[in-house]
């Protein structure tokens, strides 16, 4: 387990690294990606509700966010 | 234009940290509109079990000086019977109930239900945000939600720091959250027998604590004018009182597979460590194609301690099929291991340090197939219904004797509409 941890942090910050040799996007180009369908969550209510669902039924949990509070005991 | 991008990349980052807690409803805000508001409700229905009405609804209002505040609510219900984790026999099952004034029975060759759950969740969300010089922002976020017997109260803290001409951002955030269970009929004793009513139980109180920690570090990254990547690295600790209260599980003879005979001792209460580290490796790209419609897929990792590791891989296609109306399409695939401790039954001889028979910690696989179709009643407000259906099929650890005649975990089905809301002004 220790090792898979490593080896997602690792590869993790190669991700974060990678961004930096990427073409830089202008301002003025930006236009498609401030629409609301470009946002990641495009509607946060939804991704709460989806989160709350799944945190009650599975047991994986987070990374996009939490399960918004409850037992989950169902 | 670029104030206003950067605007939504905010909302975005702030919602993740929000989220943490399950706040989060500054991402939903899109337009350069001081108030924004959405509203949803969702109705959950699974078969012959638990049915749930939840409703939210948040505001996000976007001063001047790039001052952010938040606030949303939640109300939910919920009815039905869940599976208690004993095992469905050859012959009817009586269980206490957990408040210990009754007992229930399951017939022959049925998955033991406990039908008494019916409770009620209120829950409330507030959150603020600044920033501080061009590329630096803060979020804070507060969370509090009751029910019946369950209480979670909650801080968190956001970093956001631009980069590379606001291509590339970097993330941080912290979240604690304190929960105290309060189950009906007490805490049990872990480990501790379900005797058969009139007899009382084992408790060790009447409530129990837990703490939750979470740190997440994410990146967001420009990729070109119409798509992004994202990756955020949640570690996570929960430290405390970690059982569900309700979860029993079956204590069987090593050769046949049969309950034991004394009825005092033939269901155990589940008992879980009092700790769990884990994390969950979140990465998702999103790409507008032509015609305005939207790809967007998501892949986490997730793994902790207790010997569950989880996939994810989550799917949306938004097809734009007119200026004011869209279908979104959504694919979701789940795998998990088991939990070192599960077991779907206790063999009588056995004693290890830790046990659940609850179904959601076994081998498992679960689907979604759903459909949201949207509608843009006027440039400031939109209309939204979704339909999903859900589907868990789980494993379970061994099978003794006489069990391989039952079913030992059904597949559980669920329904789930959800008719959305939003408006700006």
């Amino acid at each position: 387990m220790k090792r898979t941890m490593i080896l997602i942090v690792v590869a993790a910050l190669g991700v974060a690294a990678s961004g930096c040799n990427l073409t830089r996007v202008q301002a003025y180009e930006r236009e498609d990606l401030s629409k609301r369908s470009m946002q990641l969550p495009p509607s946060a209510l939804d991704a709460r509700l989806d989160d709350h669902t799944y945190f009650s039924k599975e047991a994986a949990r987070g990374g996009r966010g939490g399960g918004g509070g409850g037992c989950g005991c169902n | 234009m670029q104030l206003n991008d950067t605007a939504q990349l905010r909302r975005s980052l702030a919602a993740a940290t929000a989220m943490l807690l399950g706040g989060g409803q500054a991402a939903a805000l899109e337009s350069a509109a001081p108030w924004d508001a959405e509203a949803r409700v969702q109705y959950y229905s699974e078969k012959d079990r638990v049915q749930i009405v939840e409703g939210v609804v948040g505001v996000t209002h976007q001063a001047a000086g790039g001052q952010s505040y938040g606030a949303s609510v939640v109300l939910d219900a919920m009815t039905g019977s869940s599976p208690n984790g004993a095992i469905a026999t050859d012959s009817p099952q009586t269980f206490t109930r957990p408040s210990g004034s009754g007992s229930y029975e399951t017939a022959a060759g049925q998955t033991p239900l406990d039908d008494t759950f019916h409770d009620t969740r209120v829950g409330l969300d507030l959150s603020y945000g600044h920033g501080i010089g061009d590329n630096l922002h803060l979020n804070y976020a507060l969370q509090g939600s009751v029910e019946y017997d369950y209480r979670s109260f909650g801080a968190s803290v956001g970093v956001d720091r631009d980069f590379n001409q606001r291509n590339t951002t970097l993330s941080f955030g912290l979240s604690l959250n304190f929960d105290t269970s309060e189950p009906v009929g007490g805490i049990p004793d872990p480990y501790g027998f379900m005797p058969a009513y009139p007899n009382e139980k084992d408790t060790i109180g009447v409530s129990d604590t837990k703490l939750v920690t979470d740190v997440q570090v994410g990146v967001t990254q420009l990729l070109s004018p119409r798509s992004l990547i994202r990756s955020n690295f949640v570690f996570g600790l929960d430290d405390g009182y970690i059982n569900d209260p309700y979860k029993i599980v079956s204590v069987v003879d090593p050769v046949t597979g049969e309950l034991v005979s004394d009825a005092d001792r033939r269901y155990r209460y589940e008992n879980r460590p009092d700790s769990k580290a884990r994390f969950a490796w979140y990465n998702a790209w999103q790409q507008m194609l032509r015609d305005n419609d939207v790809l967007r897929v998501s892949y986490r990792l997730y793994g902790d301690d207790w010997g569950t590791i989880s996939n994810t891989i989550d799917g949306f296609y938004r097809w734009q099929m007119t200026d004011t109306v869209f279908f979104e399409p959504h694919l979701r695939w789940y795998q998990q291991t088991a939990a070192d401790f599960y077991r779907t039954s206790l063999v009588a001889t056995d004693n290890p340090e830790h046990v659940s028979a609850d179904y959601r910690l076994a081998d498992m696989m679960t689907y979604t197939v759903g459909l949201t179709a949207g509608w843009d009643l006027n440039p400031t407000s939109e209309l939204r219904l979704g339909l999903e259906y859900y589907l868990q099929q789980a494993d379970p650890s061994d099978v003794i004797g006489v069990q391989a005649q039952q079913t030992l975990i059904e597949d559980t089905e669920a329904i789930m509409v959800r008719l959305g809301y939003g408006l700006q002004w």
